[in-house]
C-alpha cells in the first residue's frame, strides 16, 4: 500500500507531510480498492483482524458518536469500543472529531458504520496516515516495503516464532498484496480511461508557452511539433513526454512538473498567477476533468510498457554533465537534442528538446522506438569514448559529386561496371569485380565514383550471397576504398559491418582475412568500432588470433586459402583499429585477447608484430592491461622488439613501454630485460618524430625509478636529452623535459644538465602555452634550482619572474607546479627577499591564490609562502595582503599534504607583528590541534612547530588546552624526530607556564 | 565385382593418382559403381554417359550452365567415347577436388577453348557469356552488354593484345587474380559443394580398415 500511495496517488502540490489527496478519478479508484480490502478483512482474515496495531491510525472523522451502536460505549462526545487490547485499552476511541483505531476489525466495522461516508473516511484516513504500514506493524517493517519483502519475512520467521510475529507477517504480506493490486489496478484504470489527444496536449503546450516566460528568461527553450501531422495517439509530442519521464516520477501534467523542477517557471507562474488560475479554470471548464491526467497517463503507459529500459537510459542521460550532441539523421526522424546545463536538477529545464517529425509515417511507434534505441546507443557511445580517440571523432558531412559536372572518365566506366555487378550472374559479376580493381582504387575520384553510382550497396549485398568468389572480389574492393573516411561512414550506414563480422566465421581463410582487413580500415571511427563490438566482432577477431596456432589440418584447397599466420595478422590489424575505444579494450581482454597477443608477440614477422604491439600499446592505457602485460611477460618482448629494424615497430614498442612504465615493477622489468640501452640509443635518431616522441616518453616514465636514471646516465642519455631541448615538436619536448625533471632529482644529474647548458633552454620553455609542457618545465626548473650554481643561472635568465608569471596560468596543474618550483628558487637565490619584492604585484598575486579550491595549488602556495615569509619585509607585505585570515580559513582540511604545508606557513607567518594573535582570532588554532591526530609525521612536525609559535600567545594556549593539545603533544615528545620533540616540548612548556602563572595569580 | 578385383583396381588407380590416397580411391570407385548402377558387364565398357554425368554435376556440384557442363564432360571424357569410365572418373575428380592451380588452369582453359584451337576467341567468350547478364528490354541491342563485357574481359586478360586469349594470357591473368580461373563460367565445384561431397564420400574410414 505504501508504494501505491507514494507513487501513484496524486497529492496536491503542497508537498509531503500532511498532503491532501486530490479528487481525481484515479485516487478515487485507489481509495475504493482500499475500502473493499478493509471491509472484507474481518470476514476473510478473522485472526488477523484482531491484531492490535503498534500505533493507532488517527484522523478527524466526520462521523457522529450517535452513529455507533452495539459493541460500543457511546457518550455525547466520545465513543469507546467494547473490544479492548490486553491492557484494557479500547481498540476504537472517538473523541469528536478525532478517531483512533488500532485493529483491522475495528476499521472494517467503522467502514460499515460509515455507509455512504466510506470514501470520505478512507480519504481522511489515508491523508492523515501517510505511512500506514509503519503504524500498523511498527517501523522495522517499513524496511521491507519493496522487493526485499520475501527475504525479510523468511528471516524474521526463522528468528522468532511467537504467534504474534506470525500474524504480523501475514498482515505484512496481505498489505503487500494489496499494494501490488493497487498498482496494477490503477495502471489498468489509467490506460483504460485516458488517451492523450492532440487537442488537449496542444492546450497544455499553449499554457506552457504562456507561462514559461519570454526571451532569454524562458525555461522551455522550445517545444516544437509539426502540427500538420497529428496522430491520435499524440506521439508527436515526443520531446516533451520524454522530458516528463526523465525524472522517473509521474507528474500529473506538464505544469506541475515544471513548477516542481524549475524555480524560474514558478516565478513566472506566480507573476502571472491570477491569469494562470483563470486560464486553468477555463481549461478545466472546457475539457471537463480529464485533461490534467493525460500526460501522466501516457507516462504510465510508457513506464508499464516495454519502455522501461529507455527510461533508465534517459535518466543516465540526464545524469551526465554537459553533453552536446548531434543526433544522426535516421531513416524517418530528424531530431536535435542539446543537453546543456550542468546536470543539476534545477537546470534541467534549460535543456532544449526539439522533436520534429519530418514526414508522416504509417508506423510512428516504430520510428519512435528507433529513436529511443538510437539515443541509448548514443549514450553508450559517449561513455565508451577512449582517451586515445584519433582525429576522426567528428563525422564530416558527405560530399557527393555533383552530377554531370566535369566527371572524370573513370566515373562512367565504373558506372558501367556497377551496372554489370547489379545485372550479372556470378560469372559477369566476377569479371566486373576483377576489372574494377584495375582502376586506381587509392584515388578518391574512383572511391567516390563507386559510391556515387550505387556501387557500395551492390558490393555489400554481394557479401551476403553464398558465392565465395563474389565475396572475395567485393571485399578486395571494399578493403581498398575503405581507406577513404567518407566511404567508411557510408559502409557503416549501409550496414556493412555486421555482415563483415559474420564473414569472420567463414571456413575460408582468405575471406576471414579480407573481412578483418576491411574492418580494420572501417573501424577507424568510434561509431564503427561500437558496431563491431555490438555484433560480437571483437570475440571473433580475437578468435582469429588463435588461428596461427591450430595448424592441425593442412589446407585442402589452396585456391582461396591464406596462411594461418596471415589470418592472425589480419585479426590483429582489425583489433588494433578497434582498440581505440575503451569498451573494445575491455571486450578484447574479456575475449582472452591478451595471452594470444602475447603469443603472437614472440614471432619475428614485422607485419605481424606491428599490429600486435599497436593493439597492446592502445590497450595499455587501461590499468587491467598493464597488469596483464606484466603478468604475461610481454615487457620482455617489447624490449626485444625495440631492437628491431622497423621504425614503426620500435615506435609502438616504445609507446607501449611509455604506457606501462607508470608501474614501478614494470620499470624494473624494463631495466632487467635490458630495455634502457636501446631506448637511450634510439634517442640519437631524431628524424622520425613520432618514434622520437614515443622513445622520449618511455625514457621519461622509466626515469621515475632511480636505478633507471643511473643507467641512463651511464648511457649518456642525459646529455642527449639536453640536446633535444631545442628544435623539437611539443610532443617530444613534453617527454624530454619530463625525463629531465625526473633525472634532476639527483645532484649528479643536475650538474650534468648544467654543464651541458640545459638550463637556458629549459628556462626558455617557461614561456610556452602547452599545459603538459609547462607542468614538466616548471618541475624541471624547480629541480635544477635546488643547486645554488644552477640557481644563479636561472636567476640571471630571469627564470624566477617567468615562474612567477605562470602563477597566473589558468590551469591549476601549471599553477601548482610553478609554485612548487618557486620554493627552491626562493630558498637558494641570493638576495631572495629583494628579488621577490621586485616582482610588482607578485606577493599579492600569490596570497590571493590561497583562495583557490584546488588542494595541490593550495599546498604549493602554502609552501611558497613559507619560503617567502622567511624574509621579514616580505612577511610584513603578505600580512598586509591578508595572508593570516586566508591561511586560517584553510585550517579545516583533512588533506595531509595541505595540512603539512599550511602548518609550516602558519608557523612562519607567526613571526610578524600580532599575527600569532590574529591566527587565534581567526580560529586557526583548534583545527591545528586536530592535525596532531593525523597519521602523517610530516604533518605532526609542522603542526607542533606551528603550535609552538602560536603558544607564545596566552589565548592560543587556552584554546590548545581546551582542545586537548597537551596530551597529544606529550605523546609527540617521545617521537624520534628531534624537531618534533623540541617543538612539542616548547609548546607544552608555554602552556604549562601560563597555567602556573594563572594559578599564582589566583592564590596571591 | 569381387573383392580381389576391386582391390587390384584400387591399387592400380592409386598408383596413377597423385592426389588421392588408397582409401579415397576406394571410396570413389565404390561411388562410381553405385552411380553407374551395377557391376561391370561382360565385354561392355561401363561408364557414365553424358546425361548421367551432367546430372551429377548439377545435383552434386551445383553447376547450371548447360554448355559449360558439356565442356566439363568432355574434360572428363579423355578418350572421347561418350562416357566417363572409372579411370576417367578418378582422374577427373582428382583435379576437381585436389588439383593444383596449374592443373586447374590447364583444365579450365580447355573447357573454355570451345573449338580446341588453343585460343579463347572473342566469339567463344561471347558464346559463354551470352547468358550472364540480365536482358534489359530497354536497350536497342540486347547483346551490347555482352559485347562490352567481352571487351572488358579482353582488356583485363589479353596481355599481348591480339584480340584473343592464349593460354599464356590466361595463365598470367589468373596468377594475378585467382578469381579469373573460372572467368567464363563455373567449371569447378564451388567450395561449399566440394566440402559436402568430400564429407559424404570419404566419411567412413573403418571400411578401409576392413579391406
Amino acid at each position: 500500500m505504501g508504494v501505491a500511495l507514494r507513487k501513484l496517488a496524486q497529492w496536491t502540490a503542497a508537498g509531503h507531510g500532511t498532503g491532501i489527496l486530490e479528487i481525481t478519478p484515479l485516487n478515487e479508484a485507489i481509495l475504493k480498492e482500499i475500502i473493499v480490502f478493509v471491509e472484507s478483512f474481518i470476514y476473510k482474515h478473522p485472526q488477523e483482524a484482531k491484531f492490535v496495531f503498534v500505533e493507532p491510525l488517527e484522523w478527524n472523522t466526520s462521523l457522529a458518536p450517535s452513529a455507533f451502536e452495539s459493541g460500543y460505549v457511546v457518550s455525547e462526545t466520545t465513543v469507546k469500543s467494547e473490544e479492548v487490547d490486553t491492557n484494557g485499552q479500547p481498540l476504537l476511541f472517538l473523541s469528536v472529531p478525532q478517531i483512533k483505531i488500532r485493529s483491522f476489525g475495528q476499521l472494517s466495522r467503522l467502514l460499515l458504520i460509515a455507509k455512504t461516508g466510506k470514501l470520505k473516511e478512507a480519504q481522511a484516513c489515508v491523508e492523515a496516515n501517510r505511512d500506514p504500514i509503519v503504524k500498523i506493524l511498527g517501523s522495522d517493517y517499513n524496511t521491507m516495503k519493496e522487493n526485499s519483502i520475501a527475504l525479510n519475512i523468511l528471516g524474521k520467521i526463522t528468528r522468532d516464532d511467537d504467534p504474534e510475529s506470525e500474524i504480523k507477517m501475514k498482515i505484512a504480506m496481505l498489505l503487500k498484496q494489496l499494494d501490488l493490486h493497487l498498482l496494477n489496478h490503477s495502471l489498468k484504470y489509467i490506460s483504460l480511461e485516458i488517451s492523450l489527444s492532440p487537442v488537449t496536449v496542444k492546450k497544455d503546450i499553449e499554457l506552457l508557452k504562456h507561462f514559461s516566460g519570454k526571451g532569454d528568461q524562458t525555461v522551455l527553450e522550445s517545444i516544437e511539433y509539426t502540427s500538420d501531422y497529428e496522430f491520435s495517439n499524440g506521439l508527436f509530442l515526443n520531446g516533451v513526454s520524454k522530458f516528463l519521464k526523465t525524472k522517473g516520477s509521474i507528474y500529473k501534467n506538464l505544469v506541475t512538473f515544471l513548477r516542481e523542477k524549475s524555480p524560474k517557471f514558478s516565478e513566472n507562474m506566480s507573476k502571472q498567477g491570477i491569469s494562470f488560475s483563470e486560464d486553468q479554470q477555463k481549461e478545466k471548464d472546457q475539457l471537463g476533468k480529464a485533461p490534467k491526467k493525460e500526460e501522466a497517463a501516457a507516462l504510465c503507459k510508457d513506464i508499464s510498457g516495454s519502455d522501461k529500459r529507455s527510461l533508465e537510459k534517459n535518466q543516465i542521460n540526464f545524469g551526465r554533465n554537459q553533453m552536446t550532441k548531434r543526433w544522426e539523421p535516421s531513416l524517418n526522424w530528424k531530431t536535435t537534442v542539446n543537453y546543456k546545463g550542468k546536470g543539476s536538477a534545477k537546470e534541467i529545464q534549460e535543456d532544449k528538446h526539439t522533436g520534429k517529425l519530418e514526414k508522416p509515417r504509417p508506423s510512428v511507434s516504430h520510428g519512435r522506438a528507433q529513436l529511443l534505441r538510437k539515443s541509448a546507443e548514443k549514450i553508450e557511445e559517449t561513455v565508451s569514448d577512449s582517451s586515445s580517440e584519433s582525429e576522426e571523432d567528428e563525422e564530416p558531412p558527405d560530399h557527393r559529386q555533383e552530377a554531370s559536372a566535369d566527371l572524370p572518365s573513370e566515373y562512367w566506366q565504373i558506372q558501367k561496371l556497377v551496372k554489370y555487378l547489379k545485372g550479372g550472374n556470378q560469372t559477369a559479376t566476377v569479371i566486373a569485380l576483377c576489372s574494377m580493381r584495375d582502376f586506381n582504387l587509392a584515388q578518391e575520384t574512383c572511391q567516390l565514383a563507386i559510391r556515387d553510382v550505387g556501387g557500395l550497396e551492390v558490393l555489400i549485398n554481394l557479401l551476403e550471397t553464398d558465392e565465395v568468389k563474389c565475396k572475395i572480389g567485393s571485399l578486395k574492393i571494399l578493403k581498398e576504398i575503405s581507406h577513404n573516411p567518407q566511404i567508411r561512414r557510408n559502409i557503416v550506414d549501409l550496414g556493412g559491418l555486421p555482415i563483415m563480422v559474420n564473414i569472420l566465421d567463414s571456413p575460408h581463410k582468405s575471406l576471414k582475412c579480407l573481412a578483418a582487413e576491411t574492418i580494420a580500415n572501417v573501424a577507424k571511427f568510434k561509431r564503427a568500432r561500437r558496431v563491431v563490438r555490438q555484433h560480437g566482432g571483437i570475440t571473433k577477431l580475437v578468435a582469429l588470433l588463435d588461428c596461427a596456432h591450430d595448424s592441425t589440418k593442412p589446407a585442402q584447397s589452396s585456391l582461396y586459402e591464406a596462411r594461418d599466420v596471415e589470418v592472425a595478422r589480419c585479426g590483429a590489424l582489425a583489433l588494433w583499429s578497434c582498440s581505440k575505444s575503451h569498451m573494445n579494450k575491455e571486450a578484447i581482454r574479456k575475449a582472452g585477447g591478451i595471452p594470444l597477443l602475447a603469443r603472437l608477440l614472440k614471432t619475428s614477422h614485422e607485419n605481424m608484430l606491428i599490429p600486435v604491439v599497436g593493439t597492446l600499446q592502445e590497450c595499455a592505457s587501461e590499468e587491467n592491461y598493464r597488469a596483464a602485460i606484466k603478468a604475461e611477460r610481454i615487457i620482455e618482448n617489447l624490449v626485444k622488439n625495440l631492437n628491431s629494424e622497423n621504425e614503426q615497430l620500435q615506435e609502438h614498442c616504445a609507446m607501449a613501454i611509455y604506457q606501462c612504465a607508470e608501474d614501478k615493477e614494470t620499470r624494473d622489468l624494463i631495466r632487467l630485460h635490458g630495455g634502457l640501452k636501446p631506448l637511450a640509443s634510439l634517442l640519437n635518431n631524431t628524424d622520425n618524430k613520432e618514434r622520437l616522441a614515443a622513445v622520449t616518453g618511455a625514457i621519461w616514465k622509466c626515469s621515475i625509478s632511480k636505478e633507471n636514471v643511473t643507467k641512463f646516465r651511464e648511457y649518456k642519455a642525459i646529455e642527449t636529452l639536453v640536446g633535444l631541448l631545442t628544435d623539437q615538436p611539443e610532443e617530444v619536448l613534453v617527454n624530454v623535459v619530463g625525463a629531465l625533471g625526473e633525472c634532476c632529482q639527483e645532484r649528479e644529474n643536475r650538474v650534468i644538465v648544467r654543464k651541458c647548458g640545459g638550463i637556458q633552454p629549459l628556462v626558455n620553455l617557461l614561456v610556452g602555452i602547452n599545459q603538459a609542457l609547462l607542468v614538466n618545465v616548471t618541475k624541471a626548473v624547480g629541480a635544477c634550482a635546488v643547486e645554488p650554481e644552477s640557481m644563479m643561472i636561472i636567476d640571471r635568465l630571469d627564470g624566477v619572474r617567468l615562474l612567477w608569471s605562470l602563477l597566473k596560468n589558468p590551469h591549476p596543474d601549471v599553477k601548482a607546479s610553478a609554485a612548487w618550483a618557486l620554493c627552491p628558487c626562493i630558498k637558494n637565490a641570493k638576495d631572495a627577499g629583494e628579488m621577490v619584492r621586485s616582482f610588482v604585484g607578485g606577493l599579492e598575486l600569490i596570497v590571493n591564490l590561497l583562495k583557490s579550491d584546488n588542494k595541490e595549488v593550495l599546498a604549493s602556495v602554502c609552501a611558497a609562502i613559507t619560503n617567502i615569509a622567511k624574509d621579514q619585509e616580505n612577511l610584513a607585505v603578505i600580512t598586509d595582503h591578508g595572508v593570516v585570515p586566508l591561511l586560517s580559513k584553510l585550517a579545516n582540511t583533512n588533506n595531509n599534504k595541505l595540512r603539512h604545508h599550511l602548518a609550516e606557513a602558519i608557523s612562519r607567518c607567526c613571526m610578524w607583528g600580532r599575527n600569532r594573535v590574529a591566527f587565534g582570532e581567526h580560529k586557526a588554532v583548534a583545527p591545528l590541534v586536530r592535525y596532531l591526530k593525523s597519521n602523517d609525521t610530516n604533518v605532526h612536525r609542522a603542526t607542533a612547530q606551528a603550535l609552538y609559535q602560536l603558544s607564545e600567545d596566552a589565548d592560543n594556549c587556552i584554546t590548545m588546552h581546551e582542545n586537548g593539545a597537551v596530551k597529544l603533544l606529550l605523546d609527540m615528545v617521545g617521537s624520534p624526530d628531534q624537531d618534533l620533540q623540541e617543538a612539542a616540548a616548547g609548546c607544552i612548556s608555554n602552556i604549562r607556564r601560563l597555567a602556573l602563572a594563572t594559578e599564582k595569580a589566583r592564590y596571591t | 565385382m569381387n573383392r580381389k578385383k576391386l582391390q587390384k583396381l584400387t591399387d592400380t588407380l592409386t598408383k596413377n593418382c597423385k592426389h588421392f590416397n588408397k582409401f579415397e580411391v576406394n571410396c570413389l570407385i565404390k561411388l562410381f559403381y553405385d552411380l553407374v548402377g551395377g557391376v561391370e558387364r561382360q565385354g561392355l565398357v561401363v561408364g557414365l554417359d553424358r546425361n548421367a554425368f551432367r546430372n551429377i554435376l548439377h545435383v552434386t556440384f551445383g553447376m547450371t550452365d548447360d554448355m559449360i557442363m558439356d565442356r566439363v564432360f568432355r574434360g572428363f571424357d579423355k578418350d572421347n567415347d561418350g562416357c566417363v569410365n572409372v579411370l576417367e572418373w578418378i582422374h577427373g575428380l582428382s583435379l576437381f577436388l585436389r588439383g593444383s592451380l596449374e592443373e586447374k588452369m590447364k583444365y579450365c582453359f580447355e573447357v573454355f577453348d570451345l573449338n580446341g584451337d588453343g585460343f579463347i576467341s572473342k566469339e567463344e567468350m561471347f558464346h559463354m557469356l551470352k547468358n550472364s547478364l540480365l536482358k534489359q528490354p530497354s536497350e536497342e541491342d540486347p547483346d551490347e552488354g555482352i559485347k562490352d563485357l567481352v571487351e572488358i574481359t579482353l582488356k583485363k586478360m589479353d596481355h599481348d593484345h591480339d584480340g584473343k586469349l592464349s593460354f599464356a594470357d590466361y595463365e598470367l591473368a589468373v596468377r594475378e587474380d585467382t578469381l579469373l580461373l573460372e572467368a567464363f563460367g563455373p567449371c569447378l565445384p564451388d567450395p561449399k559443394s566440394q566440402m559436402e561431397f568430400e564429407a559424404q564420400v570419404f566419411k567412413d574410414p573403418n571400411e578401409f580398415n576392413d579391406m
